[in-house]
């Protein structure tokens, strides 16, 4: 029986799961620390588009630390890595598509404060469409 | 994942005295957390841990639905997200990022110690991953407040005047009014402009009377403005409500903005009670020495959804309060 030596856990062969020292999980920390600061910093750089995609970006590599280190998804059974692989890229394909037309929407429907709001700003107020809907011209 | 807690401990009391029955095995003999249907203490530990993963999958999914709408609102009103990101507190969106990424250590902590049996030490980490989350809520009940003070909300309210001004601006206007006008004439005004919505029908007869200052606050950047206005500088602090609609550059519709703030904040700081709810249940145990290095599944379950909070907002933070 093997498992009778296991009962009395030992810091490196525990009955069950895995171990993850204390200085991993402190170094971690500290880079996901430093990484929000530097996500912080970018937001101050004008790089147009790319800011987006650099936060993103930072953040897609702070979730993969918190899920490799803090949620021991590196030792973890590979089924569960699965799953949350799965769902992710299940979400990117669900954003993808809504994004995808996202152009093609009509462009009258939105534009201007909704009527409702636009009661009580000025009828010169940035983007007022009431004036139109008066005078009974088609949105 | 707290009842499948509680249910293993229910099984591992029911199997301690059901040994008898024929399920008990050596295995069974040996841990009497183990519930009857596993065959050993990894087989439980590994199913535990599938079902919390394919919860945590539900979760992902559930928060994806708003970060696709998001998604979708942000590349049609990509001049409102840029514009509402400022007002958001870039301090305390960062104050309670690193919160939240030290919890999520302590947390971790927690599991360390659970699995190295050490109780104290797991009480403290407990203890402390519960004291980040309070942290976490007390610091959001500040922006939140700020922000509904300010009239930043989503819907019409964003749009309400700001009716203390109203009233303050008329109070002055009545004061310096000629002794000729009627006394009366603040009630009609004041019932219309507190509380009930301002979209609502302006009887004209109000407005008529006392022109300047319904008409100021109201207004925006219209010639009757001025008189009132400079009125109400006098009295009202640099803190008006609603002082986001005298801003020329507010772009339409950015009350959308607010929603989605309020929609995926909201539910991400729901996670967070409910994430301080379990941790609760985890001191509760753990103080009465529920776990050791053999058993310790709740607190690696509870660890797993606390990561997973963590995790949703470190996309929230860059996505709400970093836009450049």
């Amino acid at each position: 029986m093997t498992q009778s030596n296991s009962n009395t856990a030992h810091a490196d062969h525990p009955l069950v799961g895995h171990l993850v020292p204390v200085s991993t999980l402190l170094a971690t920390a500290s880079v996901l620390l430093i990484l929000t600061i530097i996500t912080v910093a970018v937001r101050y750089i004008d790089i147009g588009e790319f800011n987006l995609w650099v936060a993103i970006g930072i953040a897609v590599v702070k979730a993969g630390l918190v899920a490799s280190f803090f949620m021991h998804l590196r030792w973890d059974r590979p089924f569960n890595l699965l799953v949350f692989i799965g769902c992710m890229l299940f979400v990117v394909l669900m954003m993808a598509f809504c994004v995808l037309d996202t152009s093609q929407y009509r462009s009258t429907q939105y534009t201007g404060n909704p009527p409702v709001a636009q009661e009580t700003l000025d009828a010169n107020a940035p983007g007022a469409p009431v004036a139109r809907f008066k005078l009974g011209m088609n949105p | 994942m707290s009842q499948a807690s509680v249910g293993h401990e229910g099984h591992a009391g029911h199997e301690g005295h059901a040994d008898g029955h024929g399920h008990g095995s050596a295995e069974h003999a040996k841990y009497p957390f183990l519930a009857h249907h596993f065959e050993t203490p990894a087989q439980q530990f590994d199913s535990a841990k599938l079902g919390m993963w394919l919860f945590l999958a539900t979760e992902v999914l559930f928060f994806g639905a708003l970060f696709v709408a998001y998604a979708v609102l942000r590349s049609r009103f990509p001049e409102v997200f840029s514009y509402g990101s400022h007002y958001l507190d870039t301090v305390m969106g960062g104050i309670n990022t690193c919160v939240l990424i030290l919890s999520s250590l302590t947390m971790a902590l927690g599991v360390y110690f659970a699995q190295r049996g050490k109780r104290i030490a797991l009480l403290i980490c407990l203890w402390l991953t519960m004291a980040g989350a309070a942290g976490f809520l007390v610091i959001k009940y500040f922006e939140y407040s700020h922000k509904i003070h300010e009239n930043l909300v989503w819907g019409p309210g964003f749009y309400i005047p700001p009716h203390d001004a109203i009233g303050e601006a008329e109070s002055v206007a009545l004061a310096h009014a000629p002794a000729s006008a009627p006394a009366a004439v603040p009630a009609p005004l004041n019932s219309a402009s507190s509380g009930v919505p301002m979209i609502g029908a302006h009887p004209a007869v109000d407005a008529s009377v006392v022109k300047p200052a319904s008409m100021g606050p109201l207004g925006l950047g219209a010639g009757a403005v001025n008189h009132a206005s400079a009125v109400t500088h006098d009295i009202i602090p640099d803190q008006l409500p609603s002082a986001h609609l005298e801003d020329a550059k507010m772009p339409p519709n950015t009350h959308v903005f607010f929603a989605i703030y309020y929609a995926m904040t909201g539910l991400h700081g729901f996670h967070v009670i409910v994430g301080m709810v379990v941790i609760g249940m985890l001191i509760y145990r753990a103080t009465r020495g529920d776990f050791g290095s053999n058993y310790f599944t709740p607190v690696d379950l509870v660890g797993l959804y606390w990561h997973v909070v963590d995790l949703v907002w470190i996309f929230l933070f860059p996505l709400f309060y970093l836009i450049h």
